[in-house]
């Protein structure tokens, strides 16, 4: 809503007090001013002149000589606009001038001809091209007759005035209009408001001899007053109400037009002028439109209807979308002498429907979706009848032609000043709190602490102690509330034990050198899918995807981190950045459903990324890339801090390479993989070798046990073994770990390989690989003879299970 | 013969005294203590003495021989020492070499400033509260007072799934299925951090993801002076004890009032400046009291409970903590911008 201070000046003594000191009042007390605009700021010496000749330029076809009488004196001004002529008042810029832009004016000779000043566009006074009416658009603006000449055409024209922009939250629609902006400033600051003058001078002969109204549903329009003027004259509105429509944002078309917009803006209430002579019948019935019935609007669009959406008709088609948009059968024209005026109240439920449907927003429906004020309805209707009375030559005829079915009720709500004080904590009294409903322009019957207020209709967003509270404690002002903290018995915050490991794990990432990414959990229909971990594939049935997605970018919800930390990765190496390292703790969807009605169920996965050099180190010639092992590295580190046995089994899946991946596993529980992605998906990503995992942490979480019980620190020495074995290529190295540590007995604390070799000394298809092996007992000294029962063992074991021989 | 043993000490320790190198005291030590040395020589003559004599000399000799070795050991120690020194001073390296970088890691911005605002209301007995990302109409919507058809609905363009599920447009559900779980009887007093979404296309200001971080508290007798009093401490020890806050009313369907929440410009202090487009004041977050219809639908007698209620956006905080100018940089995962943040 923009407010032109000069016009709320007809309504609330705003006098002394700067634009910006009331804008700051306005917002601290509930609706933020968002902007202050002058419309001429710098603009000066600009003022009326006279045309008493104009003449062809001697040297030039589009040029025009004018002397123009600019009162104290006369000036010649070569003037090119095509509307310049002899008799016509007219904006001149005088020498020494300056125009928005900072643009200055100096004398000047064109051709041969010396200019002393310039006649001005309304654009060159710094009114924007789209609120400029379109008889003037191409030229200079023409002033009145009446215009005094030698005045101030910056004045005459308004642009002394400075511009509010209301930020107006969903509540406050009161606010919508000229006159709820005055009843908010008259309340801070304590002033009476000015009501426009709303009589009317009336012939005897009856609107009801013209039109009747019939409507067929009261629930979605229970008022339509129908007022008819007639002998009225289409031209130009009087130059300050189109003044103050720029000011406001609407481009001035005719006094007809004009007036409807004007009443809109200055009480809030939408109407609307049919022309009488091509309404089409004497009957106005409003009724919900038949289905696929059509019309065309105002702006020349066929319409196609459903049921939902209200019209106004003739009887037989419709001629207004109610509330929305009139119809093209029956606008205003500069024929048009009988103009049937509509004031009525539609439902916010059907104008919102119908606007959106049609994708027609306009001041009219967003007031009506809002809710109107059933109060000025009718008394809007009256307002504009005696402005077209009085500027379109019009004569009212006697009495509205209504249908009234409308709830005027004021809310009534109890307060109590010890209620509202221990709501916001203050120590308001009796008297404060009568003297605030007085000036909010309240009704209110008191009984001691006790108050009845009585809501105005305008204020529809005020129904409970609640909202009075508000009202109160704004007109006090939220300043001068105390600061106060919770009186209630203190309690320990505090993160959950998950939260905390949570936060544990992070940070073990991070200092393990991964950095912590964020991607978005929306992606392409493909991407949802891409990456997904077997024990998370095995659940879900379909992708979560949306209804109506804004892009295909952005239209189903993620199975998996990977797909979206892929694509940072590849957003980095297009900029050079070429080792990375990501983790990401986040939420996937999963739904077990054909068709998703339910909640997903959201699991919690930790997943990471590594590419590039992991290790650079080049002056030392110590090079690392990352690979597998180093992500398996990360991994383990994180297993043995969470305290978790976890195997890695070599596994395909789909996106990975198939060679280089292991899935987990926690017991019989899979919970997730690790590996390098697949050299084509690397490809079609941009990607060079790319390792990833991505971890179930809502299972670790439940298996975690957070109190590690005291192990007593061995007081004996551990004796160390190595065995190299002779295996085949293709034998895991785990799989021979697995035999050794179940073979070796209890003594057997950890088994480590520290070798891996393969190529001469060695048969064809053969591998060595080299065990370390620690032999412990925390209670006593090993004997010599019980470790090599036990290595003895081994051999035998690993002969027997995998034909491994020892390496001489 | 006592004499000539004097002289002998005298002598090597003049030579002990002289040596300069490990071989010179070998040599000297061969020379006076050998078996072939002149003190062996001095007590191989003793059997021509006296039986007096013999003990007296022996013990002279004895002396003279300890003496000699406990210099020679000495002198050693000395020697061995400097030749260390000299050693090691030949092994220097260059020190302004570059040392083998450590991959260090770090968090996400909005991570650091969400665990930051956590810790903070931890501290003043809030719990953590998460919720599920994908919400009810009912608990997204209606449990906060906007039934179907609200036209504050239209302030958040929400991303559906079903007519009855959507991806949460704000963290406040989390709210209503705490209260919930509470059923109406124990105080409430939380805040839950989250993902949001709501239908806006990305550009420099707006994300169709992003971050939200809310609060509650509900119990008996909770005043607006102590939202006040609360967020303050906030405001102070978050950005500074030199910024003030100042509330506006505002409106949420789920607070009434409700209130936004300025902070004083860290810039010009109030004053106005470009930062604040000339307000002096700059809006962080806002809230309210717990509307009464939320706190019924939640099991709670709004005649026996009041609370209230904030929220704010991590991303919005971070833009204005540290000048980021785009918001879409908490989502490209660039390295270049992560690692600015994560230096302590």
């Amino acid at each position: 809503m923009f407010v032109s201070l000069n016009w709320l000046k007809n309504y609330v003594d705003i006098d002394g007090i700067s634009p910006e000191e009331l804008a700051e009042k306005i917002t601290k007390t509930g609706i933020e001013v968002e902007g202050i605009e002058y419309l001429a700021a710098q603009s000066t010496n600009v003022v009326v002149g006279y045309v008493k000749s104009c003449e062809k330029h001697p040297n030039a076809d589009k040029l025009n000589l004018c002397q123009v009488d600019v009162g104290e004196e006369e000036l010649q001004i070569i003037c090119g606009a095509p509307n310049i002529a002899q008799g016509q008042k007219v904006a001149v810029a005088k020498p020494g001038a300056v125009l928005p832009g900072n643009f200055k004016i100096k004398k000047a000779k064109l051709r041969g001809v010396e200019s002393n000043g310039m006649i001005c566009s309304m654009q060159e006074l710094g009114i924007e091209e789209k609120f400029v009416p379109k008889e003037v658009a191409d030229g200079i603006f023409v002033f009145p007759e009446d215009a005094e000449v030698g005045a101030s055409a910056i004045e005459l024209l308004n642009l002394d005035d400075a511009i509010l922009e209301l930020g107006l939250t969903p509540n406050r629609s009161d606010a919508l209009s000229m006159l709820g902006v005055a009843y908010e400033v008259a309340a801070i600051l304590d002033k009476p408001v000015q009501i426009p003058d709303e009589t009317v001078a009336a012939v005897e002969e009856k609107a009801s001899d013209y039109v009747s109204v019939k409507v067929e549903d009261a629930e979605l329009n229970p008022y339509y007053g129908a007022f008819v003027i007639k002998d009225i004259k289409v031209g130009p509105a009087p130059l300050w109400m189109r003044n103050y429509l720029i000011a406001a944002g609407i481009r001035p078309i005719n006094n007809v037009v004009d007036i409807t917009n004007y009443v809109l803006l200055e009480y809030g209430q939408p109407l609307h002028a049919f022309d009488y002579d091509q309404f089409g019948s004497k009957e106005i019935v409003v009724r919900r439109a038949k289905q696929a019935e059509t019309m065309v609007t105002l702006d020349d669009q066929e319409r196609t209807l459903k049921t939902d959406h209200l019209v106004i008709t003739n009887g037989e088609v419709p001629t207004a979308l109610a509330g929305v948009m009139g119809g093209a059968n029956s606008e205003v024209s500069n024929e048009t002498t009988t103009v049937l005026l509509e004031a009525a109240y539609f439902s916010p439920v059907a104008v919102r429907t119908a606007s959106k449907d049609h994708g027609l927003r306009s001041e009219s429906s967003t007031r009506f979706e809002k809710g109107v004020d059933p109060d000025r309805v009718k008394r809007a209707g009256f307002r504009a009848a005696q402005l077209l009375s009085k500027y379109a030559n019009g004569t009212i005829l006697a009495d509205v032609v209504e249908f009234d079915q409308l709830d005027k009720t004021e809310a009534q709500v109890e307060i109590q000043t010890s209620n509202i004080n221990a709501r916001l904590g203050t120590e308001i009294n009796d008297e404060q709190i009568a003297d605030i409903l007085r000036k909010l322009n309240f009704n209110y019957d008191q009984d001691g602490e006790n108050f009845t207020v009585h809501v105005p209709t305008r204020r529809q967003d005020i129904t409970i102690f609640e909202d009075m509270i508000e009202e109160v404690a704004r007109i006090y002002g939220y300043d001068n509330l105390p600061f106060t903290l919770p009186q209630g018995a203190s309690q320990a915050g505090g993160l959950t034990e998950q939260q905390l490991l949570k936060r544990t794990i992070k940070n073990y990432f991070e200092g393990a050198g991964l950095m912590e990414a964020i991607t978005y959990s929306l992606t392409t229909k493909d991407r949802a899918t891409m990456l997904v971990s077997p024990e998370i594939k095995a659940e879900a049935v379909t992708p979560v995807a949306l209804s109506m997605p804004m892009s295909e970018e952005h239209s189903t919800l993620r199975l998996s981190i990977l797909p979206e930390m892929l694509s940072s990765l590849s957003y980095n190496l297009a900029r050079k950045q070429v080792n990375l390292g990501y983790y990401e703790v986040g939420t996937v969807f999963v739904s077990n459903q054909e068709t998703v009605t339910e909640q997903p169920n959201e699991k919690l996965r930790a997943s990471g990324a590594l590419t590039g050099e992991w290790v650079t180190n080049p002056w030392q010639q110590e090079k690392k890339m990352a690979d597998f092992f180093v992500v398996k590295g990360i991994l383990e580190g994180l297993f043995d801090k969470l305290n978790v046995t976890v195997e890695f089994k070599q596994a395909k899946i789909d996106g990975m390479h198939p060679g280089r991946t292991a899935q987990l596993f926690i017991g019989e529980q899979p919970i997730g993989f690790v590996g390098q992605v697949h050299p084509k998906l690397q490809k079609d990503n941009d990607l060079k070798d790319t390792y990833v995992f991505d971890l179930d942490l809502d299972y670790i979480f439940d298996i975690h046990e957070n109190e590690p019980s005291f192990a007593k620190i061995p007081r004996f020495p551990s004796v160390s073994r190595d065995i190299a074995l002779v295996v085949d290529e293709s034998l895991r190295a785990g799989e021979v770990q697995t035999t050794i540590e179940n073979a070796g007995g209890a003594l057997v604390k950890e088994v480590q390989v520290f070798d891996v070799y393969q190529g001469e000394h060695l048969p064809e298809g053969k591998k060595s690989i080299a065990f370390n092996i620690l032999y412990l007992d925390p209670e006593r000294t090993l004997k010599d003879e019980e470790v090599e029962e036990s290595y003895q063992a081994i051999l035998a074991a690993v002969e027997e299970a995998h034909q491994a021989e020892l390496r001489g | 013969m006592k004499e000539r043993l004097q002289e002998l000490q005298t002598e090597a320790l003049a030579k002990v005294e002289e040596a300069s190198s490990l071989q010179e005291l070998q040599d000297i030590r061969v020379a006076y203590l050998g078996k072939k040395g002149p003190i062996t020589e001095v007590l191989r003559g003793m059997g021509k003495l006296s039986k007096e004599e013999r003990p007296v000399i022996g013990d002279l000799a004895n002396k003279v021989r300890e003496a000699i070795a406990t210099e020679l050991d000495a002198k050693k120690a000395n020697l061995e020492a400097v030749e260390l020194e000299k050693k090691l001073e030949e092994e220097q390296i260059d020190v302004t070499l570059p040392g083998r970088p450590v991959q260090v890691g770090g968090p996400h911005l909005l991570t650091s400033i969400v665990e930051e605002i956590e810790d903070l209301f931890i501290s003043m007995g809030f719990e953590v509260r998460e919720g599920p990302e994908v919400e009810t109409d009912y608990y997204n919507f209606e449990a906060l007072n906007l039934p179907k058809g609200h036209p504050a609905r239209d302030m958040q363009d929400s991303f559906y799934i079903t007519e009855e599920l959507l991806l949460r447009t704000h963290t406040s559900p989390v709210q209503a299925r705490t209260m919930g779980e509470y059923k109406g009887s124990q105080p409430v007093k939380m805040i839950c951090p989250g993902k949001v979404y709501r239908r806006d296309t990305d550009d420099a200001t707006h994300s169709h993801q992003f971050t939200q971080v809310e609060g509650l508290y509900v119990d008996k007798d909770v005043r607006m002076s102590d939202l006040k009093g609360v967020l303050n401490r906030f405001a102070k020890q978050f950005f500074g004890e030199e910024r003030e806050i100042r509330l506006r009313p505002s409106f949420f369907p789920f607070t009434e009032p409700s209130v936004e929440m300025d902070i004083s410009c860290k810039v010009c202090h109030g004053k106005g400046c470009s930062v604040c487009k000339g307000t002096g004041w700059i809006e962080i977050l806002g809230g309210g009291m717990v509307h009464p219809r939320v706190l019924e639908m939640a099991g709670y007698d709004p005649n026996v409970y009041s609370g209230f209620a904030f929220g704010m956006g991590p991303e919005r905080i971070a833009m204005l903590k540290y000048g980021v100018d785009d918001i879409r940089h908490f989502y490209t995962n660039d390295v270049r911008f992560l690692k600015q943040y994560h230096k302590a």
